[in-house]
């Protein structure tokens, strides 16, 4: 920004003033971007910004947005990923795209196989020209070991071999480490380094304050789909970085509750750990302990991957041998043994992905309502007390100003506050003494967010205790009477109410501490 | 006014039962129409009808509950057999009383549906594989059962001695009718196998935790549902009412015939899927299953009045499958 176009060389990529919409939303309004040859430029923004989207658009994912995007100082727009792969941009998905029951080197040319006469693939050039590209990525497997069978490091690192290999003149990273060792993300680095000397550009997307500051030569900041600013790092200092990711208004967000938690606490968590799904050896639960009181809100944030999630389902006792920590509940030993075991006792969780843990679409309201505590509806034999059932049912439906055609249709018609409505539902119903919420309004309109918000501020006043996971700041701020915050699975701060701001919590979800940032820089 | 009463068929229209209904009554007038001198209007031909169709029914009761698991039992058929070589191993050469043969067979049915169950649920096992194993299972030991050959009043002795013993009169009890001669006995055993269905499905804590399962696993674990508990039991059931088809099945033969029900697993899943239970899972009901078989029991039915050639009858059978579930999607 501070220097002038004139002595610039041609960007790789340029964007100006790109606008996209789904429908009558407008997300992107208007930003522009650009990658020069040789440099990292870091692509930064909380949860929502707009970053995915403006990738997207680079990558040919999204063809119908306004403004003008120039690849090579002509002016392009790509109709399908495939074309924006053919002009030299390569992006890394977080999502991993490689076929597991290929083999490694099948994987790496997939869709450009090496072929001779007829159509026929030359296996032995392409296992040779593999072996080379996994040699340069500096990574140990054979090229003819299936892909599924790789640890998912490996996999990640492939996947990046892969794009690397096509010799793009871009590269898009987005969040490349978060499933990668120490070790495999210091070879990432070396890589991303050497491309930078080769004259290509990279756009690097991360929620780590210790890599954008590693590998930044330019930071790009979006907030709210708005351009904020692009800044050299020695010129934007972690501190004010965050204060141009949550904007300058730092007032407290409105409509606290004015109830204070007191008293011996609900739950107690001591040491919670929890051993990453696929790799052997890493946690994304590290040493967490907390304890919420009956009454009071305990806020959990984190960015992705910070894990905030598993410690909810850890709780409740849905990762089985992975997790491994103490709980007491009301003062006795609480086992974290499965849904069944926990939901009895009185701990309830809501997970953030309503589809696919939630609801099934098929089952009437009621069903889905009533489902977590047909014990207490139903007598010696299973039979299920009907009339009693559908009161409590109506009750609480009524409570929740439910809007739906009646309670004998299928959740599935319903819109999705109403969905969401139905799982809360569930969860209350179960009469809990601790609720566990993943996101509780997470893709729901405002007026059913604000008529969710009422309900939780009642059931604390009842007495219950609400663990809340919620990526919305002003969400969190309002709700929370505390606020434990996450980095990379261990806590980073815990912050009192009045203590509890924006940035502070965004600080310490990136790993900056008032002391420096965590992790430490080189 | 009029309105109210449109709105309100229009909403009854796009039930399930509606459609499952409205085809039933096509292959109804399909009947009327092709009546075969008016042998369609006699109650006679009905009550032949409903007792040809009713062992395949008890055996998509079983396999309602299982579809709307989400799952699919293959070994129905060999079940059936294994249940009808068992009773008449039982009652003829052993010579049981029924009171004692028939819950000793029930078991025996039972408990090869949980082994499906118990490898499906907990040692997470594809249903489709688990049940084609279990099929092809049970017909073996049915044949072990029954030495291979079929089991008669017509007893051989280790000596090589030969006797005829009196047939049993559960036999011919369950092969009789009743209301003067104008239902069998079958056929109200296969009703009653839909009214505890019925219940099963709609009435007990059971059925919810079923249709939960099926709509979406994760989710119902997740909301306390003993998840493999309930497959285990909807197993054991199709293995329960594939055996009471098979005792069905050993009364109407008046033998025990290790061969028998061939294929009928395909008939019980195509009854299913026409009334409109998908085999996705987490919907449907017994009611629509109860209509589909009779849908496909008036079919075979006006096919055989109207003498209609084989080919042509399995043709057709074919072809009215594919386009009732295209209806039942609503088009």
């Amino acid at each position: 920004m501070t220097t002038t176009p004139a002595e610039l060389p041609v960007p790789i990529v340029s964007a100006r003033g790109i606008r996209k919409a789904f429908g009558p939303v407008e997300v992107l309004h208007g930003v522009d971007f650009d990658v020069r040859p040789g440099e990292v430029h870091v692509l930064a923004g909380e949860n929502g910004a707009g970053k995915s989207t403006l990738i997207k658009i680079l990558s040919g994912v999204y063809g119908d947005f306004s403004g003008e995007l120039r690849v090579g100082g002509r002016p392009r727009r790509f109709g399908r990923p495939a074309d924006a792969a053919r002009a030299g941009i390569a992006t890394i998905h977080q999502e991993l795209s490689l076929v597991p029951s290929m083999t490694v080197a099948d994987n790496l040319f997939l869709g450009r196989e090496t072929t001779g006469r007829f159509g026929r693939v030359d296996f032995a050039r392409q296992t040779a020209e593999a072996a080379r590209i996994l040699a340069d990525a500096g990574l140990e497997c054979s090229p003819r070991q299936l892909a599924g069978d790789l640890p998912i490091s490996s996999q990640q690192m492939l996947e990046i071999a892969r794009a690397l290999a096509r010799d793009a003149s871009l590269v898009i990273l987005d969040e490349p480490t978060s499933a990668l060792s120490d070790r495999e993300t210091e070879t990432l680095f070396a890589r991303i380094l050497a491309l930078r000397a080769q004259g290509r550009g990279i756009v690097y997307i991360t929620h780590r304050m210790e890599e954008i500051y590693r590998l930044a030569d330019r930071i790009t900041v979006l907030r709210d789909g708005r351009l904020v600013g692009t800044a050299t790092p020695d010129r934007l200092p972690p501190a004010e970085l965050v204060r141009w990711m949550v904007g300058r208004e730092l007032g407290r967000a409105e409509a606290r509750r004015d109830v204070r938690a007191s008293g011996p606490p609900a739950l107690e968590v001591t040491a919670l750990r929890v051993a990453h799904a696929s790799v052997p050896g890493r946690l994304v639960v590290e040493d967490v302990s907390f304890a919420v009181a009956r009454g009071e809100i305990l806020g959990l944030a984190g960015l992705q991957g910070s894990g905030t999630s598993e410690t909810l389902h850890a709780i409740f006792g849905a990762l089985g041998r992975r997790a491994s920590g103490r709980a007491r509940l009301d003062g006795e030993r609480f086992p974290m043994r499965g849904a069944r075991d926990s939901i009895a006792r009185g701990v309830v969780l809501l997970t953030n992905d309503r589809k696919a843990l939630g609801l099934a679409p098929e089952l009437s309201v009621i069903d889905s309502v009533s489902l977590a505590s047909l014990a207490r509806f139903s007598g010696a034999g299973g039979w299920v007390r009907r009339a009693e059932e559908r009161a409590a049912v109506a009750g609480l439906t009524a409570a929740f100003r439910l809007n739906a055609p009646s309670l004998d249709a299928p959740v599935g018609a319903l819109s999705g506050g109403n969905q969401q409505k139905t799982y809360l539902a569930r969860c209350l119903l179960a009469k809990p003494r601790v609720l566990l919420l993943d996101e509780p309004t997470r893709g729901i309109d405002v007026g059913a967010k604000a008529d969710i918000y009422e309900l939780m501020r009642a059931w604390v006043a009842e007495g219950i205790a609400i663990v809340l996971i919620t990526s919305e700041m002003d969400e969190l701020l309002a709700l929370s009477d505390r606020i434990l915050v996450l980095h990379r699975g261990r806590p980073a701060a815990e912050l009192a109410r009045d203590a509890a701001s924006k940035d502070a919590v965004l600080a310490a979800a990136m790993g900056h501490t008032a002391t420096g940032t965590a992790g430490g820089r080189p | 006014m009029t309105r109210g009463w449109r709105a309100a068929l229009g909403e009854w229209w796009a039930t399930p039962v509606a459609r499952a209904l409205v085809a039933l009554a096509l292959m109804l007038l399909i009947g009327c129409v092709f009546n075969a001198d008016g042998a369609f209007f006699k109650w006679s031909v009905h009550r032949d009808m409903l007792r040809q169709v009713s062992v395949y029914g008890i055996l998509a009761c079983g396999m309602t509950v299982v579809i709307i698991t989400a799952g699919i039992d293959l070994s129905v058929s060999s079940i059936l057999a294994l249940a009808a070589v068992s009773f008449a191993w039982l009652t003829l050469p052993e010579g049981w009383p029924a009171a004692l043969a028939i819950p000793a067979v029930l078991v025996i049915g039972t408990a090869l549906g949980s082994v499906s169950g118990v490898l499906a649920a907990r040692m997470r096992i594809q249903p489709f594989i688990v049940t084609l194993a279990m099929m092809v299972f049970a017909r073996g030991l049915a044949k072990v059962v029954s030495g291979g050959m079929k089991i008669t009043n017509y007893v051989q002795e280790p000596d090589g001695t030969s006797h005829l013993v009196p047939m049993p009169r559960i036999f011919g009890m369950i092969d009789s009718r009743v209301l003067g001669g104008n239902v069998s006995i079958v056929t109200v055993i296969f009703l009653l196998c839909v009214l505890a269905t019925w219940i099963i499905l709609s009435r007990l804590r059971l059925g919810r935790h079923l249709y939960a399962v099926g709509g979406n696993e994760e989710a119902a674990r997740l909301s306390g549902v003993p998840v493999a508990r309930t497959l285990v039991m909807a197993y054991a059931l199709s293995g329960l009412f594939a055996a009471i088809a098979g005792i069905c099945q050993a009364a109407q033969e008046t033998q025990g015939d290790p061969e028998t029900g061939m294929g009928y697993e395909l008939d019980a899943i195509a009854m299913v899927v026409i009334g409109g239970t998908t085999l996705a899972g987490g919907k449907g009901s017994v009611v629509l299953t109860l209509i589909g078989v009779l849908t496909i029991g008036y079919l075979q039915k006006i096919l055989s009045l109207n003498a209609a050639p084989e080919a042509t009858r399995l043709m057709l059978t074919g072809t009215i499958i594919v386009c009732a579930v295209l209806f039942q999607r609503g088009r």
